[in-house]
């Protein structure tokens, strides 16, 4: 510290600075285009400043139920959260061993990661369509569709969120010390009490992360789900089929309500992940005070 | 017996991530591939072997000679876009991460700012391209600032709906899928290197060269198949930014499942993974190559 910097230091930072502001620019211009007075248009100047915009979304009227599609997302992303963490922890600690098909399994999560959403949402759809069409034909009493939110849906979302998860636990795990799990086997824990009383503490904050990540993905998501979530929409894919539509703030509003949940989300993931660390960091090791 | 134990217990906690795989995804994808050689009419896919899905995608595209017929325009604007979006998401994916990695020396500051770069990726796309309709717009913030300062007579009308704006959109939302990768690959590198090179008469740009870039390459080329695959079958931010005007080959497949013909998406979307695997693999040799050399 305190060596002078390089001059390149100053470049870099200075486009560093102009990225984050490119990354942030628009976005925090929609959150205060949102507050446009009653008259205002979708773009600047400000014709004064109110929340028009957001009652009339809570009202219900004029674009499509809001308030349903709100919900809808929600429930669908706290499972796919609780989903992706519980899966996603217990195959990271699959890989901690070995096992058949180990290595298939990481190429398929990749393939899932990277395959275009489209086919993926193609490839659901289709499922569900022939499914659809078996049940029908077989004559199951009152069949319509087995596509919906909590089936081809959830589906869709955990294809994406998975791969996300599985590779967090790889890092985890990358950093993690095997012995802390020897120590515990050596002093008799079972393996549940090893992985209760040991290994999850240790990797609570990261697991905190997978959830994060389980829930503001699939709060997001769109590409894959815009095939295969049936007859009701979630809330992204309202917000799509508004842009073309709409021609006054409420669509700001709108954007403005869903980034607040993402951000309310976020931060309270990273508090809990803060604190947790703090934790550690306080009980964490007795190395170097002696038998105590 | 115990490694049987052990192993068939690591099964046994692998097996819920293997069945969403198996019945999400890997099923989908040979529905897909099958339903791609089925027949269809108007209104229905009939189960009986037909090639109808790939020679109506490639209709008039040897009688058109020497034109390109409407399938390879598309392909060739859907190429044009990536390479576009490539470059530049590289090249400002790895200034950032380079940044990132080599000067920020504290390691909370190090957190923070990935961390400010990582925030945006949790929030929607769809409002990150909404957001930038009030600065690009015929009215927008740019324009006025372009007539304002008299640059302009006419409000400049490509900013928005336009390939300019699918770009700068996709390279907004997605820069960040270069960020990561690179940025990891630069952080496991040995400051002793670039201290030898250093010390060895290189200067700044040559050990960048000959020796970062280098060291690199895993990142850069992860980072790069996440970017090509995500805008080969893009079809959101080319649909919304590009006001409906933009072909592209994800938006072939969803304007034929919108018509409900499943065989011709599912033909459509099998192309569309071979073109993207090909790249991958021209990417991955590409790097390979250059370095046996």
């Amino acid at each position: 510290m305190g060596e002078k910097r390089p001059r390149s230091f100053y470049v870099l930072a200075a486009f560093f600075a102009a990225y984050v502001l490119f990354l942030y620019g628009p976005m925090i211009a929609i959150y205060i285009l949102s507050f446009q007075g009653p008259d205002g248009g979708l773009t600047f100047p400000m014709n004064g400043v109110s929340l028009v915009w957001f009652s009339k979304l809570f009202a219900g009227t004029g674009i499509v139920d809001i308030g349903a599609a709100f919900k809808r997302s929600l429930k669908l992303g706290l499972v796919v959260m609780v989903l992706t963490v519980i899966i996603s922890v217990s195959a990271g600690m699959a890989f901690r061993k070995s096992f058949r098909g180990a290595s298939f399994l990481f190429y398929v999560a990749i393939a899932s990661l990277i395959m275009p959403s489209i086919i993926t949402s193609l490839g659901i759809a289709l499922e569900f369509r022939l499914l659809d069409d078996f049940a029908i034909q077989h004559g199951v009493e009152g069949w319509t569709t087995a596509m919906g939110l909590f089936t081809s849906g959830l589906g869709a979302h955990l294809t994406w969120t998975l791969p996300f998860g599985l590779l967090i636990m790889f890092a985890i795990f990358n950093r993690f010390d095997g012995r802390l799990e020897e120590a515990a086997r050596d002093l008799g824990a079972t393996p549940w009490q090893t992985f209760r009383h040991v290994v999850l503490p240790i990797i609570l904050p990261s697991v905190v992360g997978i959830g994060l990540f389980g829930f503001t993905l699939s709060w997001d998501e769109l590409a894959r789900s815009s095939q295969a979530i049936g007859s009701v929409n979630t809330l992204p894919l309202e917000l799509q089929g508004l842009t073309t539509t709409v021609t006054k703030p409420d669509i700001y509003a709108l954007g403005t309500l869903t980034s607040a949940v993402s951000f309310l989300v976020i931060f309270l993931a990273l508090i809990v992940i803060l604190v947790l660390q703090a934790r550690q960091r306080r009980h964490g090791s007795d190395a170097g005070k002696g038998l105590v | 017996m115990v490694q049987d134990r052990k192993s068939f217990v690591a099964w046994l906690q692998s097996v819920p991530m293997l069945l969403v795989f198996a019945s999400f995804f890997l099923l989908p994808m040979l529905l897909v591939t099958i339903v791609s050689a089925w027949d269809y009419n108007e209104y229905e896919m009939i189960p009986a072997f037909s090639l109808r899905g790939y020679t109506d995608t490639f209709e008039g595209c040897i009688a058109g000679l020497p034109d390109l017929c409407t399938i390879l325009k598309t392909y060739l604007n859907t190429l044009k876009l990536c390479l576009l979006t490539w470059s530049l998401t590289l090249l400002i994916g790895f200034t950032v991460a380079y940044f990132l990695a080599f000067h920020v020396r504290s390691k909370t500051w190090q957190i923070v700012l990935t961390l400010l770069c990582t925030i945006p990726f949790w929030t929607s796309n769809v409002i990150r391209m909404i957001a930038w309709i009030p600065l690009l717009g015929r009215n927008g913030l740019v324009n006025k600032g372009l007539l304002g300062t008299g640059l302009v007579q006419h409000p400049v009308e490509w900013l928005l709906y336009s390939e300019f704006s699918v770009v700068l959109a996709l390279v907004h939302l997605f820069t960040f899928f270069m960020v990561v990768p690179i940025f990891n690959s630069l952080i496991r590198i040995d400051k002793r290197l670039i201290e030898a090179a250093y010390d060895a008469g290189a200067s700044g740009w040559q050990t960048l060269v000959n020796v970062v870039i280098p060291l690199a390459k895993p990142g850069i080329v992860i980072g790069s198949i996440f970017v090509i695959t995500i805008v080969m079958g893009d079809f959101v931010t080319i649909g919304v930014m590009g006001g409906g005007q933009i072909a592209s080959a994800g938006k072939i497949i969803e304007t034929r499942l919108n018509a409900l013909q499943f065989p011709a998406a599912a033909a459509n979307a099998v192309i569309l993974l071979g073109v993207t695997i090909m790249i991958i693999a021209a990417l991955t040799r590409v790097v390979d190559i250059r370095k046996e050399l």
